[in-house]
C-alpha cells in the first residue's frame, strides 16, 4: 500500500500552502490516471489517520481519475484508451501507442480564512 | 472561502531521485532493467540461470527489493555476481531513493548490466519510476492467462514479457494456460512489447532471452 506515502506527500503540501497564506485547508482536489495504483478509499483512509490533530483534519479530498489517452498509428488520432476494449474510437485499429498516464497530482486546494 | 491552484505533482520526491538514477547510468553507459512481477513468479531463479548464461559475455548486478531477508540477494551472490539487498519492511515497491543508494554500494564501474528485482506485486511497482531504462514484467503460466486484462498497467508500460515456467505446460500437470491468448491481450495493449515464454529450471527459451539482454547491452 503505497497510498500513506501519498497521503503523507499530500499532507505535507496542504499545510505548507495552507501556513503560507495563513488559512484554514477545507479541501482538496487531487487528479491521477487511470492505471496509477491508487486506491481512493485507502487515500482517503490514509490522510483521515494522519491528519488527525494538523490544521488538516477533517478536509475533503476529490480524487478525479482521467483517462488514458492512446495516439492511433493507423489514422493518427488520440483517444481514450478502454481498457476492456483497447482499440481506437476512430477507426478501430488495434495498432496505437499509448500515451503517458497522468501523473498524480494535486490540483486545488481550497482555504478559509477567518 | 478561496481556492488555490496548486498543480503539483505528489510523487515528485520519487522522481527527482529517478532522474538523478538516470542520469548516472547513460553517464555510464549501463542498461538497467527493473523486473516485476507477482510474488513466486520466478524472478530470482531467473536471474541466477541468466547470469550463469551470460557468464563471460556480459557483466551482470543485482538490486533486491524484498519486504523482509536477504534470502535473495544469498541466491544471486552464489552465482558469483554482485547483489545488494534492499528491506522496505513493509513497504509494497521499491523508490528511487533505495535505488540510487543500492547504486552507490555497487561495483558499477565493471558491470554492463544492472538488474532490480522489485518487490513480489504486480500492481504497485508499476507506478514508481526507479531511472531504469526499460522494464520487464515476468508472469508464470501458474497464474493464469487472464492477467494482461486484470493488471493491464504493467504489461503497457514494459519492453518485455518473460512467460515462465513453461516446462509445467508439458510436465502433465494440468494447468490452464493459452500462451496465444496472453501474447494477444499483451500486444494489444502494447503493441511493440518483446515477449519470451521460458523456463528458468530446464533453460527453455533462455537463449532467446539472453541475446536480446547482449544487444540490449550493447546498444546502451
Ligand atoms: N516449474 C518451474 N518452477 C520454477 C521456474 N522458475 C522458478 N520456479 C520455482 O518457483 C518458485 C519461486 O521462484 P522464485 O525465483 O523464488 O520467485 P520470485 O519471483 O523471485 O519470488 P519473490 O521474490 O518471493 O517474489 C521456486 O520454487 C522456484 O523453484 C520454472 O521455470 N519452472
Ligand atoms: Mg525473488
Ligand atoms: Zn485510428
Amino acid at each position: 500500500m503505497h497510498e500513506m506515502m501519498v497521503a503523507e506527500s499530500l499532507l505535507k503540501t496542504i499545510s505548507a500552502e495552507a501556513s503560507r497564506r495563513n488559512a484554514r485547508p477545507i479541501g482538496a482536489t487531487i487528479s491521477c490516471g487511470t492505471l496509477n495504483a491508487v486506491n481512493d478509499e485507502t487515500l482517503r483512509f490514509a490522510f483521515d489517520a494522519i491528519a488527525k490533530g494538523t490544521p488538516c483534519e477533517d478536509m475533503r479530498l476529490q480524487i478525479e481519475h482521467k483517462p488514458t489517452q492512446g495516439k492511433c498509428r493507423k489514422c493518427d488520432r488520440d483517444f481514450e484508451i478502454e481498457f476492456s476494449q483497447p482499440k481506437c474510437t476512430d477507426c478501430g485499429s488495434e495498432d496505437f501507442a499509448l500515451l503517458p498516464d497522468a501523473p498524480l497530482m494535486l490540483e486545488e486546494i481550497e482555504l478559509e480564512t477567518d | 472561502m478561496e481556492k488555490v491552484r496548486v498543480g503539483k505533482k505528489i510523487l515528485d520526491e520519487n522522481d527527482r531521485y529517478a532522474l538523478e538514477n538516470i542520469l548516472l547510468l547513460s553517464r555510464k553507459n549501463k542498461l538497467c532493467l527493473n523486473m516485476i512481477s507477482s510474488p513466486g513468479s520466478g524472478k530470482t531463479t531467473i536471474l541466477a540461470r541468466t547470469i550463469s548464461e551470460l557468464a563471460g559475455k556480459i557483466k551482470i548486478g543485482v538490486i533486491e527489493g524484498d519486504i523482509q531477508t536477504d534470502l535473495d540477494a544469498e541466491r544471486i551472490r552464489a552465482t558469483k555476481a554482485p547483489a545488494i539487498q534492499i528491506n522496505t519492511n513493509g513497504a509494497c515497491h521499491l523508490s528511487a531513493v533505495q535505488i540510487s543508494d543500492a547504486l552507490s554500494k555497487l561495483p558499477i564501474e565493471d558491470l554492463d548490466l544492472i538488474f532490480i528485482e522489485n518487490v513480489g506485486n504486480l500492481v504497485c511497482p508499476t507506478d514508481f519510476n526507479l531511472g531504469e531504462n526499460a522494464k520487464v514484467v515476468v508472469l508464470s503460466v501458474a497464474e493464469g492467462d487472464d492477467k494482461p486484462a486484470k493488471y493491464p498497467a504493467i504489461f503497457a508500460k514494459s519492453k518485455v514479457l518473460l512467460i515462465n515456467k513453461v516446462d509445467l505446460l508439458t510436465s502433465g500437470a494440468s494447468i490452464d494456460f493459452d500462451l496465444d491468448k496472453v501474447k494477444a491481450d499483451a500486444r494489444r495493449l502494447n503493441k511493440t512489447i518483446e515477449i519470451f515464454p521460458i523456463s528458468a529450471k530446464t533453460g527453455e527459451g533462455m537463449t532467446d532471452w539472453c541475446n536480446w539482454l547482449i544487444d540490449a547491452a550493447t546498444r546502451v
